[in-house]
C-alpha cells in the first residue's frame, strides 16, 4: 500500500523529561546561569576558520566568549573535558518541522494551512515546545531550525527557532526568517494547470502588492480595481519585494529554476533556492546570481519534477561557487541531517563545505547573524561529538543551546530501556 | 526540493513471504534451451509451467579479489584475504588463494568485500519511477483478500530505480504487493540484473511468498465495506484460510484419486493452499508487537509458519516470541513515527531482536533506502553498541545478507561468502559500516553488473535513455 510517510516531520505528545529538565534549568539562580563553561581539549571546528587541535571554547551568559588553543580559563569556570572529542557549532536544519503539530501522524501536522496564497501565515504558534521530536532532533546535533511551511503555492512565513525552550517565545530566533514560494510541479494547479499560469499568477500577486503599497489610500476608499489577494496577504509580500526578507523558492526542474532566476531578476529578490534537483545544470548561473541553494543531497530518483536527479548535484553546485545548504528529507527524521552531510562528502563535497552547509551557510542565508560558527560573541549553540559527526560510529554527547546543556533523553531511549529485559519490568 | 516543501515521501509498504528452503533448481547452463512447455490438451493448466524463470547466468571469467578485508556473513571478518569465484560460484576464500591463470585479478587493498545485499522488502518495478499513476501497480486494492495476484505481473524491468539499487550493492530483492489488503498477493524474488522481462530476473528456485498486512492500512482502505477494525482484519484472514483448508482438501482428494473432473481452479485459494502446504512463505507487514502475537496464533490455528514480520517497529517488545516461533523481523534502523502503529520505533530494534536470538533483517520498502542498506545496518549496529547491547560486526552484516536470504528461502544458495555459494559479491571502497564507503563493484552470480570506475559496466534502463538535458553531459 502506498502511503504518505512524513520524513522530515514527526513528533508527538509529551516529552516530560525535557520539559522537566528545562524547567529546572530556568529555576537556577542567575549567578549559576552566568557561570563560565570551558570546554577543553577537543578538536574544535569553528567553521569560520581552520580546525584547532586541543582547543578550548569558553561560554558565558549563553554566548561564546573565546575560542583558541592557549586560553586562560577563568577560575571558577566549569570545565568540561572534551579530549578526543570533536566540537562543532550546533547544526541548523533549513527545512525542519519538529514541533509542528503531531507531524507525520496522518492529518496531525500543523505546518500548513488550506488555501494557495497564504504569505501571511506563520506556523510559529503551532509549535509545541514539548514535542517529542525536538529532543530526538537534538540527538542529531541539531540546535536550530528554519520551520518552512509547506503544501501551498505561497505557503507562508518560515520562522527560525532554537530547539530548546519552554515556550515558543523562548525558542524563537527570528519570526520571519523567510517567506515561501513553490514553483515546483506541486504548484501547477495554482496556475490553472500550467507553469506558465503559475508564473503569471506570481507576477500578478507581486505587482498587486506593489500597487497596493503605493495606493493604500485608494484601496481604503475602494477606488482600486479588485486585487488578486486580500490586503493582508499582499502586505505580507512587501518585505520580500523591498529586498528586506529572504524568499525561499522551491524549484526542481531546470526550467523551474530558470523561472526562479527570472523572478529574482525582475523583482530584485533575495532568493534562496530550495530543492534544485536539476540545479547542477544551472550551477554557473546560480553562482553568478549569488543565490544560495538548499537541497537534499540524496535525491537521485528521476521524476517529472527532475529527471536529471543525481547524487553529486551538491558537489557540482559547490564547485561552481554556489553557497550550498544541506537539508534532510530521508526516512529517520531530522536527526539524520549529519548523515546527509556525510553522504554529500561520499559523493564528492569537501568535508569542510559539508559542515558549513549545515551551520554557517543556513545561518547566513536566513539572516541568523549570531549563529553558525564558533566565534566570540556568537550564541553558544555547540555540540561535543564522540568523533566525526558525519559518520555512524559517532554520536552527539553534549548539546549546548544558548549556553545551556540540553537533555538527550528521548521517548526512544526510554522505550529501549523499558524493553531491555523481556517481559519488561513493571513498577 | 521535492520533499523539502512537501515534507513527506511516498513509500509503499507491503510484506510477502517465502518459506520453504528452496529445492533450488540450479540455473541452466548458459546457452541451453528453455524447458519445452507441455501444451497437450489433456494436461491441466495447473500442471503447466507458471511463468517460469528464464534467468540465465552470464558466462564470465573467474575473478580473484586480492588483499581485501572480507566479511563473509558466515561468522568471519578476514583481513588481507582473497576471494575467488568462477562459473558463478565462490571457489575459495582465504589468505593464500592462488590466482588461476585465466582469472581477472582485482586489487582489494584497503577495500572490503561482502556478500551481495538482499532486500526482503521492495516495491521496485511495481511502484516504478518516475512515479506517475500510470505505473502505480503495487496494490490491487479492490478486495481485502487478493491472494490471486502476483507481484511479478506488475514488475516493470525498466524501472530506473533498479540500477540505482544495484549501485548500492543489492543483488537480490523480494518485490511485494502493497499493504492495502489483508492478503495482498504473491511476492517475487528477483535478481537485480538488466533484463527485458521479469522472467529474466526471477531467481530460479526461490519459493513464492505471500503478503499479509496487519493493522492500519487494510482497515483504513476498506473502512466502508470492512474490515474497518483490527478484529475485522483477524476475522478476514481466518475466513480466507478456512476457505483455503476446504480447497486444499478437495484438491488433495482429487490428486490422490484422480476420479471425475478436477475441482475448479481458484487462484486466490491456490495461493493460500500453498501457504497451508508450506510451499509459499508468509511475509507479514505488521508493526505492533501485540498484533505480531495475534498473527503467530493465527499461523498456529492454520498450521503454517510466518517467515518474517515486516516493518516490525515493535519487534523488540516481543523478540522472545519471535525467537521461540522462528520468525524473523524485517525492520528499519530509524524510520518510524509516521503513523500510530509506527510510533514506538527505537534505534536499537535490530540489536535487541538479535540479542534475543531471533533473526533480524534490515529491509527498506524504499527506493531511496535500498541504495544505502549498508548505512541503515551501520546506524542500527552503532546504536546497539552505544547502548551496550552485545553485538558483532558479523551479526550486523547478516542483517542485510544471510538473514534476508533465509527469509526468502534461498539461504542454501546465496547470502554468505562460502565455497559453493553463488558468487553474489560486493567490493566496497572502504568499510561498509562507514558513511563514506561506496559499492565499487557488484557481481551478480559472477556477472559484473556494476563498476563505479567503468561506465561500460553501469547500465541504464530504457527510461533513462535520452533524458539528459540538452547540451549537458552526465
Amino acid at each position: 500500500m502506498s502511503h504518505q510517510r512524513s520524513a522530515i516531520s514527526y513528533r508527538v505528545a509529551r516529552a516530560t523529561t525535557i520539559v522537566t529538565f528545562l524547567a529546572l534549568a530556568c529555576l537556577l539562580p542567575a549567578t549559576l546561569r552566568a557561570q563560565t563553561i570551558a570546554i577543553t581539549g577537543g578538536t574544535v571546528y569553528p567553521v569560520s576558520g581552520p580546525r584547532l587541535s586541543n582547543a578550548t571554547v569558553l561560554i558565558r551568559n549563553g554566548r561564546i566568549v573565546a575560542v583558541g588553543t592557549n586560553l586562560t580559563i577563568p577560575s571558577g569556570a566549569v570545565r568540561v573535558d572534551a579530549s578526543g572529542k570533536w566540537v562543532t557549532p550546533g547544526l541548523i536544519h533549513a527545512n525542519a518541522n519538529a514541533g509542528l503539530g503531531v507531524a507525520g501522524l496522518n492529518g496531525l501536522g500543523e505546518g500548513a494551512v488550506r488555501g494557495e496564497v497564504n504569505p501571511s501565515f506563520n506556523p510559529i504558534e503551532a509549535v509545541d515546545p514539548a514535542a517529542f521530536t525536538i529532543p530526538i532532533a537534538r540527538t542529531g546535533g541539531i540546535t536550530s531550525a528554519i520551520l518552512v511551511p509547506g503544501g501551498a503555492f505561497f505557503p507562508g512565513q518560515a520562522p527560525a527557532v532554537d530547539y530548546a525552550g519552554e515556550r515558543i517565545e523562548d525558542m524563537l530566533i527570528r519570526r520571519n526568517a523567510a517567506i515561501g514560494l513553490d514553483l515546483s510541479s506541486g504548484s501547477r494547479e495554482a496556475g490553472g494547470g500550467s507553469r506558465a499560469g503559475v508564473m503569471a499568477r506570481v507576477r500578478r500577486l507581486f505587482d498587486d502588492a506593489l500597487e497596493y503599497s503605493r495606493r493604500k489610500a485608494d484601496f481604503q476608499r475602494a477606488a482600486m480595481q479588485s486585487l488578486s489577494a486580500p490586503a493582508k496577504e499582499l502586505e505580507a509580500l512587501l518585505p520580500v519585494l523591498r529586498g528586506e526578507q529572504t524568499i525561499a523558492i522551491a524549484a526542481n526542474r531546470r526550467m523551474d529554476i530558470e523561472n526562479a532566476l527570472r523572478l529574482t531578476r525582475e523583482y530584485k529578490l533575495r532568493t534562496v533556492l530550495f530543492g534544485a534537483v536539476e540545479g547542477w545544470q544551472l550551477a554557473r548561473q546560480l553562482a553568478a546570481a549569488g543565490i544560495p541553494v538548499a537541497l537534499e543531497p540524496l535525491q537521485d530518483i528521476p521524476s517529472f519534477d527532475g529527471l536529471g536527479a543525481r547524487l553529486d548535484n551538491v558537489t557540482l553546485l559547490r564547485e561552481a561557487g554556489v553557497k550550498v545548504i544541506i537539508a534532510q528529507g530521508d526516512p529517520g527524521g531530522e536527526r539524520n541531517l549529519r548523515y546527509a552531510a556525510g553522504n554529500a562528502v561520499r559523493n564528492g563535497l569537501s568535508w569542510d563545505d559539508a559542515l558549513a552547509a549545515i551551520t554557517a551557510a543556513p545561518a547566513a542565508a536566513f539572516g541568523l547573524a549570531d549563529y553558525g560558527t564558533l566565534e566570540p560573541g556568537k550564541v553558544a549553540n555547540l555540540v561535543v561529538w564522540s568523533g566525526d559527526p558525519f559518520d555512524f560510529k559517532s554520536a552527539a554527547e553534549r548539546v549546548y543551546i544558548r549556553g545551556q546543556l540540553t537533555s538527550l533523553a528521548t521517548r526512544e531511549t526510554e522505550l529501549r530501556d523499558k524493553y531491555r529485559t523481556l517481559p519488561p519490568r513493571e513498577p | 526540493m521535492r520533499r523539502l516543501y512537501f515534507a513527506g515521501l511516498l513509500a509503499a509498504c507491503a510484506p510477502t513471504a517465502a518459506q520453504r528452503p528452496a529445492p533450488a533448481a540450479p540455473a541452466p547452463a548458459p546457452g541451453s534451451p528453455a524447458t519445452p512447455v507441455a501444451t497437450t490438451q489433456d494436461t491441466l493448466s495447473s500442471d503447466r509451467p507458471q511463468y517460469p524463470s528464464t534467468y540465465r547466468r552470464r558466462p564470465n571469467p573467474p575473478v580473484l579479489i586480492r588483499n581485501a578485508t572480507v566479511l563473509t556473513g558466515a561468522g568471519e571478518e578476514l583481513p588481507n584475504a582473497s576471494v575467488l569465484f568462477r562459473d558463478g560460484k565462490v571457489v575459495a576464500i582465504g589468505t593464500s588463494v592462488a590466482a588461476p591463470t585465466d582469472a581477472q585479478v582485482v586489487d582489494g587493498t584497503g577495500k572490503f568485500v561482502t556478500p551481495g545485499i538482499i532486500d526482503t522488502h521492495s516495491h521496485l518495478g511495481v511502484y516504478a519511477a518516475p512515479g506517475t499513476a500510470a505505473e502505480s501497480d503495487g496494490n490491487e486494492a479492490t478486495n481485502p483478500v487478493t491472494a490471486e495476484v502476483w507481484a511479478e505481473h506488475s514488475i516493470w524491468p525498466q524501472d530506473p530505480q533498479i540500477p540505482l539499487a544495484i549501485a548500492g550493492g543489492v543483488t537480490v530483492m523480494q518485490v511485494l504487493p502493497g499493504s492495502a489488503n489483508l492478503v495482498g498477493g504473491r511476492s517475487a524474488t528477483v535478481r537485480l540484473v538488466p533484463a527485458r522481462t521479469v522472467q529474466e530476473m526471477k531467481f530460479p528456485g526461490a519459493p513464492y511468498g505471500v503478503k499479509l498486512a496487519c493493522g492500519e492500512n487494510p482497515k483504513r482502505v476498506y473502512q466502508s465495506r470492512g474490515p474497518s477494525t483490527r478484529m475485522g482484519n483477524m476475522a478476514g484472514y481466518r475466513a480466507a484460510f478456512i476457505q483455503a483448508e476446504q480447497y486444499r482438501s478437495r484438491w488433495d482428494k482429487w490428486l490422490k484419486e484422480k476420479k471425475g473432473d478436477p475441482p475448479a481452479r481458484d487462484l486466490r485459494m491456490e495461493t493460500l493452499a500453498g501457504v497451508l502446504r508450506g510451499e509459499i512463505s508468509v511475509q507479514n507487514h505488521c508493526y505492533r508487537g501485540d498484533e505480531m502475537a495475534q498473527m503467530l496464533d493465527l499461523a498456529k490455528e492454520f498450521g503454517f509458519k510466518i517467515r518474517s514480520f515486516h516493518h516490525a517497529i515493535e519487534a523488540y517488545k516481543v523478540a522472545d516470541l519471535l525467537a521461540a516461533n522462528g520468525t524473523a523481523a524485517s525492520v528499519w534502523s530509524d524510520w518510524g513515527g509516521f503513523k500510530m502503529e509506527a510510533f514506538d520505533q527505537i534505534l536499537e530494534n535490530a540489536p535487541l531482536v538479535t540479542r534475543a536470538g531471533a533473526r533480524a533483517v534490515i529491509h527498506t520498502d524504499s527506493p531511496d533506502g535500498i541504495q544505502r542498506m549498508n548505512q541503515d545496518m551501520a546506524k542500527a549496529y552503532y546504536a546497539g553498541v552505544r547502548a551496550g547491547i552485545p553485538l558483532t560486526r558479523d551479526q550486523a552484516i547478516r542483517w542485510i545478507t544471510a538473514n534476508p536470504a533465509w527469509v526468502l528461502g534461498i539461504e542454501q544458495l546465496t547470502g554468505t561468502l562460502e565455497a559453493g555459494k553463488q558468487a553474489d559479491v560486493v567490493l566496497w571502497s572502504g568499510d561498509p559500516f562507514s558513511v563514506y564507503s561506496k559499492a565499487e563493484k557488484v557481481w551478480n552470480e559472477g556477472w559484473l553488473v556494476f563498476d563505479r570506475l567503468d561506465p561500460k559496466h553501469q547500465y541504464k534502463t530504457d527510461f533513462n535513455i535520452g533524458q539528459t538535458a540538452p547540451g549537458v553531459g552526465r
